[in-house]
């Protein structure tokens, strides 16, 4: 079997390699069914219906984004009441101080609120997804390089309690998966 | 998922029902995701075009003006502008709603078309989303620089000011100053995060070892995993639905700005929608106005954006022309009907005053000028698009200038009226923001890839998981 990377590194995981995105989601399906947890599957664009065939459940992003807009809402109504109605209670263009001038502080709620939400939302994604990361062990395997742009791959981590080399190997193999290797670290 | 597989190619012969059933393919010719790759990183990888720098040649002299110009305005004061009084607001705050319109086209597609899963939008979607950001820095620079003292500027943030005053938060103005800089960061989130997946794939192809290292940064180690994917599309997706009403807002609370006012001629409850559809009537117009070009010179980029896409566009145009059309003849009504004398005044003066040229132009050139994409003839041949969506441009611009120099120029005594004439700074600002935005542009196109790749790949009938099973 190939191997990538220092072979004095302990190992990552063995990955191997689709040709299409059918291939991929049925691999996906068994690889569930075996019963496997620390694993992927990388393609170049999301694949419909991959989380099923994983068997991910929906992500948790939303409710992040949900908290950073509440956020954002709760800074807009202190800073607006807080600075408008106690601090520096001023009466301009005949407006009240009090809650009836509310309906003129919603534009800066409703902004805030899109802002905070947005920012959870995109730096929530990055956390999630453990980046930004400046390496990878699968970064060592030259033909991973293809992930971005037509190929598809599997990779059962060493991680995963079920994982021993060669079963993994047997296992890909019988899948459909070729260039089946094992990856190192650096 | 189900309109994924009615593009996929059947199994069996074609019964009648299936026919029925099946779409035109999105990306014309065949083209593999191999050739999306390819062919979107060759024009940033390849060696740098002549018609590039020729239009560098062109762009970068007139940003340099527009900078000049800015310092020049800063060092003098704002007097070097032709505002005057009565005219207080005038080209600066026409160009800014002008350049800020043109953004919305942008985040229409990248938002509310994704939200209403038009799938056609994945090949025009980056292009015009970076065409909104680079509208936005344009409209940002008058707001700014408007204001005379623009190291007072600070005095917008929400901080107090050395009089331990706090800001009018009841002010539409400061309204704007919120809506457009989260429309503005926003828009710069979602552009990024739709790049990651490309900046992964230019990585990935690198040859030398800077671009290696500057695309290997930005790329964040993006690895295309579906643990990574299935965060990602859910944020894609929240991003699109925030950005949504987000878009909507921001020109309403831009029309605020005169609808909150007792001028007549602005104070009018149509401002905030009318001000949408004529923003995203004038933005498509511009994103017609650069990819037309654009894919002129990359011929190949027609098997993605295609005529279809174009036909598609100008139907979008003609509809929030009428749009605009049906706002501006519901003015003309609710001013007579209104039986305001002041109100019906200052439309008369609009129609029939001083700028009775820009009212016209404005009326010629957004409602008149888009009936032709009634005929599917103008839709579909290039050149005729390119020339009609030019009205638009130039339209939206006159009814911007309609709205406020027109309108400031008649107030209610006539001891107070005035006529405004710009200076040659006012003209040649507004042109260098051209420059501006073309020397973006350009950028953009050199270096980052325009076309959103896995989108794209993402819409061929391959990437369906059951492409080539039988149909259930």
């Amino acid at each position: 079997m190939n191997a990538v990377g220092n072979p004095t590194a302990p190992v990552y995981g063995i990955a191997a390699e689709f040709s299409c995105a059918r291939d991929l989601y049925h691999a996906a399906e068994k690889i569930r069914d075996a019963g496997f947890e620390k694993w992927d599957v990388f393609s170049p664009f999301p694949i419909h219906g991959m989380d099923e065939a994983m068997g991910l459940k929906k992500s948790i992003l939303g409710k992040f984004v949900f908290l950073g807009g509440l956020t954002g809402f709760l800074t807009a109504v202190t800073l607006e009441f807080g600075t408008s109605s106690f601090l520096y209670p001023l009466i301009v263009a005949g407006k009240p101080t009090n809650l009836y001038t509310v309906p003129a502080f919603f534009p800066v709620m409703f902004e805030l609120t899109i802002l905070l939400s947005a920012f959870t939302a995109v730096f929530g994604m990055l956390i999630l997804n453990g980046l930004p990361r400046l390496n990878h062990q699968l970064f060592n395997w030259d033909r991973f390089k293809k992930v971005t742009e037509d190929k598809f791959f599997v990779a059962i981590e060493a991680q995963d309690p079920k994982f021993s080399s060669r079963s993994v190997r047997d296992f890909l193999e019988s899948l459909g998966g070729q260039n089946i290797t094992t990856i190192h670290g650096d | 998922m189900s309109n994924a597989s009615a593009t996929a190619e059947p199994a069996g012969p074609l019964t009648a029902e299936d026919k029925q059933i099946v779409r035109p393919p999105l990306v014309l010719n065949k083209r593999t995701m191999g050739w999306i790759s390819d062919y979107i990183s060759s024009i940033v990888e390849g060696k740098t075009p002549t018609w590039w720098y020729v239009s560098m040649g062109i762009t970068v002299p007139l940003t340099l003006v527009c900078l000049a110009l800015l310092a020049y305005l800063i060092s003098t004061g704002v007097g070097v502008w032709g505002n005057n009084h009565p005219v207080g607001w005038a080209w600066d705050i026409t160009n800014f709603v002008f350049w800020i319109g043109i953004g919305h086209a942008g985040t229409l597609i990248s938002a509310i078309l994704f939200l209403t899963r038009q799938k056609w939008r994945t090949s025009i979607n980056r292009a015009a989303e970076a065409m909104t950001l680079f509208a936005v820095v344009c409209a940002g620079i008058y707001p700014a620089l408007h204001v005379g003292r623009v190291w007072m500027a600070w005095f917008l943030a929400p901080v107090p000011n050395a009089n331990a005053i706090w800001q009018n938060f009841r002010s539409p103005l400061l309204w704007d100053v919120f809506a457009v800089s989260t429309y503005f960061t926003v828009s710069v989130l979602f552009w990024y995060t739709g790049l990651i997946p490309d900046l992964a794939t230019l990585r990935d192809r690198c040859t030398t070892k800077i671009r290696k290292f500057v695309y290997g940064v930005l790329a964040l180690g993006w690895r295309g995993g579906n643990r990574q994917w299935r965060h990602y599309e859910m944020a894609y997706l929240l991003l699109a639905g925030l950005s949504t009403p987000l878009v909507l807002s921001v020109h309403s609370v831009v029309s605020f700005d005169f609808a909150t006012s007792v001028v007549p001629g602005w104070h009018t409850t149509i401002f905030p929608p009318y001000f949408v559809a004529g923003a995203i009537f004038g933005g498509f117009a511009m994103v017609l106005t650069i990819m037309i070009p654009a894919c002129a010179i990359y011929k190949p980029l027609h098997d993605l954006v295609t005529i279809n896409h174009v036909d598609k566009m100008c139907k979008i145009i003609l509809l929030t022309g009428s749009i605009v059309g049906y706002a501006y003849l519901m003015e003309l009504f609710i001013a007579w009907y209104g039986a305001n004398p002041y109100e019906r005044a200052a439309f008369w003066y609009r129609a029939f005053g001083p700028y009775w040229w820009a009212y016209w132009s404005m009326m010629f050139c957004n409602v008149i000028a888009p009936q032709f994409f009634w005929f599917k003839f103008f839709r579909t041949h290039l050149v005729w698009v390119w020339i009609i969506v030019q009205f638009p441009n130039a339209g939206m611009w006159f009814e911007r200038f309609v709205i406020i120099a027109t309108t400031l120029a008649r107030d209610f005594a006539p001891s107070a009226w005035g006529m405004f004439h710009p200076t040659w700074v006012d003209i040649c600002t507004f042109v260098g923001t051209f420059g501006l935005f073309g020397t973006l542009f350009l950028l953009f196109i050199r270096f980052l890839p325009m076309i959103c790749m896995f989108e794209v790949k993402a819409v061929l009938p391959e990437a369906d998981p059951h492409h080539g099973e039988a149909h259930h």
